[in-house]
């Protein structure tokens, strides 16, 4: 077995992309498969028998778990090219530090507005969302990415939740522009590299998936009158609205 | 990348030398004593700051803004929060004795079991020890079940590194006494020697090691402690 890597992957997870995106900064070929998360393959438990969760990356047949793990593996494995992490040791804590904050706080907060009906519980989801965000563009700084001059661990780890900002949006009727013009500019940078912009799906389809999950679950269905998106390919701007019915 | 002390507000006027390493800790925490088990692995000396959990001081809340939690490591005055954080900044920065494998296959495996360790072993013995009666069976045979994980790891091996202690083994070592303490106070049986037989074995070695017994909470000081401060919140 050569150099075999199978990523088990499900397209609207950005835990998935990160994964997507560290490969293909590293310009390693890999299998990609899509796993169905409401009936999972036998190949998933078996890999994943703890949290039966994606992503998986799959080595010459053993198994990475956990996508910031991956992709520190990944960094680790094919060390010689596009490094993600630093090599000065503070330097490597204070990236490990800022990506787990955004698993730990902008997950949670986005989450909690995509799945909630409304009202005081989505206020305090978005507010949480912003404030983190808030946090994150100060980090950023100056610098055109979290790495500095260069992308790396923390670009890898926080421009996958990108791809959710319009279905965050659009749920919680806010601009991420607005509050956080600069995160803004830094997506847009990070999405002229191809390793990011071919890795990333069409937020469009994140919206697809949030609507149909939010019919499914009875959240804000009611009066839903329309739902129509449009995608201009060539700048990757995406027009997605619903008919944003009872909160 | 602005540091994460000094972005958010960090000044040395808390008089740090250069070279010089701090623990701002908690002396009952779980998730302190481990970053000084791999100091003194490391043989790096280190000045220890007990805080008082329930009346947090200004430098804690200086160095780590963030999350305003222990334990924290300064080094030369800058601080880094997050105990899995802190022991791998401490096995990169000190040579020596080796906290991770070389080989990135098991240092990803380490990076996951440690990772497990906090997030589903702790959660589910805390969330046992607080369940309400009715709900009590269920917690515990969850807790239970993240036990079981572990002692599939450590079956068959003298320590979770290998033939020597490494980072998952101090990620885990304060368990043992922390699951003791929860199963006198609440009344349960979590760690079971019969069910998990490799684990409790490791356990009960691994506590016995002079380096690991001196800084380990022992159970009796955890139990009048939570006597004193009965837990208002769902997390440890």
């Amino acid at each position: 077995m050569a150099n075999e890597v199978v990523l088990l992957d499900a397209l609207a997870s950005m835990f998935g992309m990160r994964a997507r995106v560290a490969l293909a900064e590293k310009g390693i070929e890999y299998e990609y498969r899509e796993e169905d998360l409401m009936n999972k393959g036998e190949l998933l438990l078996k890999m994943n028998p703890v949290h039966k969760k994606i992503p998986v990356l799959i080595h010459n047949g053993k198994p990475v778990c956990e996508s910031l793990i991956i992709v520190q593996y990944i960094d680790e494995v094919w060390k010689d090219k596009a490094p993600l992490l630093p090599s000065d040791p503070y330097q490597r804590a204070q990236a490990r530090f800022w990506a787990d904050y955004v698993d730990k706080k902008v997950y949670d907060a986005g989450r909690r507005i995509w799945t909630t009906k409304g009202g005081e519980e989505l206020e305090a989801a978005k507010k949480d969302f912003i404030e983190s965000l808030k946090v994150l563009e100060g980090v950023l700084g100056n610098e055109p990415y979290f790495g500095g001059k260069t992308f790396g661990f923390v670009d890898i780890a926080f421009v996958t939740f990108s791809t959710w900002f319009l279905a965050y949006e659009t749920c919680g009727n806010f601009s991420i522009e607005v509050e956080c013009p600069k995160l803004i500019e830094w997506v847009k940078r990070c999405m002229e590299k191809e390793s990011v912009s071919k890795s990333l799906p069409d937020p469009h389809k994140i919206c697809d998936f949030v609507a149909t999950w939010r019919k499914k679950h009875g959240v804000g269905v009611g009066r839903l009158s329309a739902y129509m998106s449009t995608v201009t390919l060539d700048r990757f701007e995406c027009v997605c609205f619903w008919g944003l019915l009872s909160f | 990348m602005a540091s994460i002390g000094r972005k958010l507000g960090f000044d040395s006027s808390f008089g740090f030398i250069m070279g010089e390493v701090k623990v701002i800790g908690a002396s009952l925490s779980l998730f302190c004593c481990r970053v000084e088990w791999a100091l003194k692995l490391k043989e790096v000396a280190y000045e220890y700051i007990e805080e008082d959990l329930r009346n947090k001081s200004p430098m804690l809340l200086q160095y780590n803004p963030v999350h305003k939690k222990i334990p924290v490591l300064v080094h030369n005055g800058i601080p880094i929060p997050e105990s899995l954080i802190i022991l791998e900044y401490i096995d990169q920065e000190w040579k020596g004795y080796a906290l991770l494998p070389e080989d990135p296959y098991e240092r990803a495996s380490m990076r996951f079991w440690a990772k497990f360790v906090d997030e589903k072993c702790v959660q589910s013995a805390w969330a046992a020890c607080c369940a309400e009666a009715c709900e009590r069976d269920e917690a515990v045979k969850s807790a239970q079940e993240s036990l079981g994980f572990l002692d599939k790891q450590i079956e068959g091996k003298k320590f979770f590194g290998g033939e020597i202690m490494g980072l998952l083994d101090l990620v885990v070592g304060s368990l043992p006494n922390w699951l003791r303490f929860l199963e006198e106070f609440a009344g349960i049986k979590l760690l079971d020697a019969e069910k998990f037989p490799s684990l409790h074995e490791w356990a009960e070695r691994f506590i016995q090691i002079p380096i690991i017994k001196e800084r380990n909470p022992p159970t009796d000081k955890l139990i009048n402690y939570i006597r004193a401060n009965p837990p208002t919140t769902n997390k440890p």
